[in-house]
């Protein structure tokens, strides 16, 4: 490498610092490799908890595509169902077009504000048990503890050498990873389209690109997360953990060592025990079995963490343990800090869910909640939008009057063809025609519109200047359900040139 | 170049040796992956030169392996475009404009076509939204030269207005009644106060009077003696509202004085027939048509 003959580094070995002690930085890592988490198996009141979400959760995930709904001739007979092609989502009896989105909207708030209720309420349960990426890991954690054993057989299998066994147990391991991740790529798609047809088109190698991709996409990923990066997702790369806390407050359940109780923690002899001694430390034996069941490796007596997901696996393990030390049961229980504090000084404890922010949280939920099954009640399933031409703003005609062009589009939201009349409402017209359509005898239009479709019509209105208000006049197209009767109008306007009157 | 390597004390690696205001380089390698991933794009650029075209030779460039190129890419895109149309198309080429306008399939179809044509081709003179200009007409009122119908629209696209490159070209030619000298400056008054009399207009009633004579002897032969015009001849309607360069004292005078000669060049040839098709439709649904 050519360096600078006038610039010398300064590296003269007077200019050296002191030797390094190698001891000095090893308290402080810049990059702390992972510590891959083994968890063991456990049984309980929350680990039943935890089953019951996983099935019913991923129970919901595969079968939901599969339920039928009568959609009329228009779109497939599916219950859930976000069409693309057409730009519809169906969700059993409610149907949104894209200019409808705001439902969406509505949603997404109540999912924000609920999920906000629940963590002030109770903690992270949604992270403990109803999050995707907490509920893969546990049907991927299951699938490795069947094959290749509990914790500490897994520890030993990871540390032994490659010997057959362990060639076919890890392969195993993670065939049965890409096949549950594969179908849960390919359950996606089945949100999209016709779950039957895509579902033999992907068999038979006819479904499109997209869809392969997408399998290919949400395969991967899974596979990624639940099998390899798990608890790596919730501490470094989802956003919840790091705010969740502003939902908390003293009273919140969550899961907690009782550390008044507990410490000083330490080995107990079961003979002292048994010889009726009282023993000199507190009720946790240290027996890591809290440490070794938690999904994320943490220590659940080093207080709540970031980390924690609130599964409550460690309440478990530790109740396991106090059951056979006899030891009262719950030094790590679901309960809130002022509880814990209102026990350590021996005063009696309470719940109380009715709190400020509970309050606040459940309020706007149930206002979202109304604004939108307000919205949905009253949801019209005809629309009539108007586009006015504006090149040019009107047209004058040979006999002195002044005609305006619009653009109708008639939403049709219903699953039968129908008929509306178009009406004008306001305006004294000389003239009203539609391109390609003639008139009725009273000088109305019929418009056909197929089951739910947009019709699209060319209208033109001629009106005489003097009759006008001047350069804008408001007027309203009415279209009106020939069998129903129900009604939508348009205000828009008509533009003439400035009169003098 | 010095071969003592100093290490950095709090993160224990060595510098390179470059210091800048008393803060020293640390020579830390780039993550493996890292590297890896730089040699595979390195090796990928070269497969790249070979199977697209690339280095510039020195009459030429190298084609690369399959002859690709932006340009029968293009093709290949305009040829599946084609091939999406083809069965509008020869449904087009199978039916006369009247009918066309009453499917409604192809009716969308050509509207949405012809408004693509027409902004390539027809919107410089006749305005974007077929509004027109002074001296080119209107498309969307319900004033039409050569007449509104769909078949007269089809007509004059085809052969043009005054195009003498084409023999059946829509023609007429109005005298320049004051440059030729064919009336005399007061006539030409007197015409013009009668012309503007046919919209209440009309400044001097003596002179409209005299000018009604006029206007018989020179002008009813082609704009009709109510002066309503001839569609045949391509004469306008001197009686309406609508003034195709403009319906003042003055303009009227500068008319009848110099004439006018508007030119349409015949689209016959330069456009095919599906795509005349399609625009007669879509100029015909601007609102002014027949």
């Amino acid at each position: 490498m050519a360096m600078s003959t006038l610039q010398q580094p300064d590296i003269e070995p007077k200019n050296v610092p002191h030797i390094v002690d190698e001891g000095d930085y090893d308290e402080v890592p810049l990059y702390k490799k992972r510590d891959k988490v083994y968890p063991k198996r456990v049984s309980g009141r929350f680990r039943n908890l935890k089953w019951f979400a996983l099935i019913a959760l991923l129970g919901i995930y595969w079968v939901v595509p599969w339920l039928r709904w009568d959609r009329g001739p228009s779109a497939p007979d599916q219950a859930v169902l976000i069409d693309m092609d057409l730009g519809r989502a169906y969700f059993f009896f409610i149907e949104i077009w894209p200019q409808e989105v705001y439902y969406i909207t509505g949603i997404l708030i109540m999912a924000a504000v609920g999920l906000f209720l629940a963590t002030s309420l109770f903690g992270r349960i949604w992270c403990g048990y109803a999050c995707p990426q907490t509920v893969w890991t546990d049907l991927f954690m299951l699938v490795e503890r069947y094959i290749q054993g509990d914790r500490n057989a897994r520890v030993r299998l990871d540390k032994s050498k490659w010997t057959l066994e362990k060639i076919w147990k890890i392969s195993a391991t993670h065939l049965a990873w890409i096949v549950i991740s594969m179908a849960t790529g390919g359950a996606f798609v089945l949100y999209f389209h016709d779950a039957p047809t895509v579902m033999v088109d992907i068999f038979t190698a006819n479904a499109t690109f997209g869809t392969y991709v997408t399998i290919a996409f949400l395969t991967g990923s899974t596979y990624l997360l639940a099998g390899w990066a798990r608890e790596q997702v919730c501490t470094y790369m989802c956003p919840w953990p790091r705010f969740q806390s502003a939902m908390l407050d003293d009273e919140s359940m969550i899961v907690t060592y009782e550390s008044w109780r507990g410490e000083t923690r330490g080995p107990i002899k079961r003979k002292n025990l048994m010889r009726g001694e009282v023993p000199e430390t507190g009720h946790c034996i240290d027996c890591h079995a809290c440490v070794n069941v938690c999904p994320t490796g943490i220590d659940i007596r080093d207080g709540l963490q970031m980390e924690c997901i609130g599964c409550g696996l460690c309440i478990d393990a530790c109740n396991e343990m106090m059951d056979k030390v006899g030891f009262p049961r719950d030094l790590v229980r679901f309960d809130s800090v002022q509880n814990s504090q209102l026990r350590a000084q021996g005063k009696a404890t309470r719940v109380r869910i009715i709190r400020p922010r509970t309050i606040i949280y459940a309020v706007l939920l149930v206002l979202v909640a109304s604004v939108m099954m307000f919205g949905l009640a009253n949801r019209s399933v005809l629309e009539l939008n108007v586009l006015r031409d504006r090149n040019p703003l009107f047209v004058a005609l040979s006999d002195g009057d002044v005609r305006n062009g619009y653009t109708l589009k008639v939403l049709n939201k219903e699953q039968s063809e129908k008929t509306y009349v178009l009406s004008l409402e306001g305006i004294d017209a000389t003239d009203f025609q539609i391109i390609g359509l003639t008139p009725n005898q009273d000088g109305t239009y019929d418009l056909d519109v197929a089951p739910d479709r947009v019709g699209s019509f060319r209208v033109f209105v001629a009106a005489d200047p003097q009759t006008l208000d001047g350069k804008s006049t408001p007027f309203e197209f009415t279209v009106t359900d020939k069998e129903t009767g129900n009604t939508e109008t348009y205000d828009t306007v008509f533009a003439g040139p400035e009169n003098d009157r | 170049m010095s071969t003592k390597v100093e290490k950095d004390q709090v993160s224990g690696t060595d510098t390179t040796g470059h210091e800048w205001d008393g803060i020293k380089e640390l020579n830390t390698p780039l993550p493996s992956w890292w590297v890896y991933v730089f040699w595979i794009t390195v090796i990928w650029s070269v497969g790249y030169w070979v199977v697209y075209p690339s280095w510039p030779t020195a009459n030429d460039y190298l084609k690369g392996m399959f002859g690709t190129t932006n340009r029968t890419e293009l093709h290949e895109t305009m040829a599946s475009v084609a091939a999406e149309r083809a069965p509008y198309m020869e449904r087009l080429a199978a039916l006369d404009v009247s009918e066309i306008a009453n499917d409604s399939e192809l009716l969308n179809f050509s509207m949405a076509g012809g408004k693509a044509v027409f902004a390539d081709n027809c919107a410089p003179c006749h305005g974007t939204g077929g509004s027109g200009n002074p001296g080119f007409p209107s498309l969307q009122d319900d004033a039409w030269l050569w007449g509104g119908t769909l078949d007269a629209i089809n007509q004059t696209l085809h052969v043009g207005v005054r195009w003498d490159a084409n023999e059946d070209t829509r023609f007429n030619d109005m005298p320049a009644f004051g440059r030729d000298e064919l009336l005399e400056r007061d006539q030409i008054d007197d015409v013009v106060q009668y012309v503007l009399s046919f919209t209440d207009r009309a400044t001097d009633a003596a002179a409209a009077d005299r000018g009604a004579v006029v206007f018989e002897e020179n002008c009813a032969s082609c704009h009709g003696d109510d002066a309503k015009g001839i569609q045949d001849l391509g004469a306008p309607n001197l009686t309406d509202a609508i003034w195709l360069y403009g319906g003042s004292k003055e303009t009227i005078t500068e008319t009848v004085m110099n004439s006018r000669r508007g030119v349409m060049p015949a689209w016959e040839g330069r456009l095919d027939e599906e795509t005349i098709k399609m625009l007669t439709v879509y100029v015909h649904s601007l609102g002014g048509g027949q």
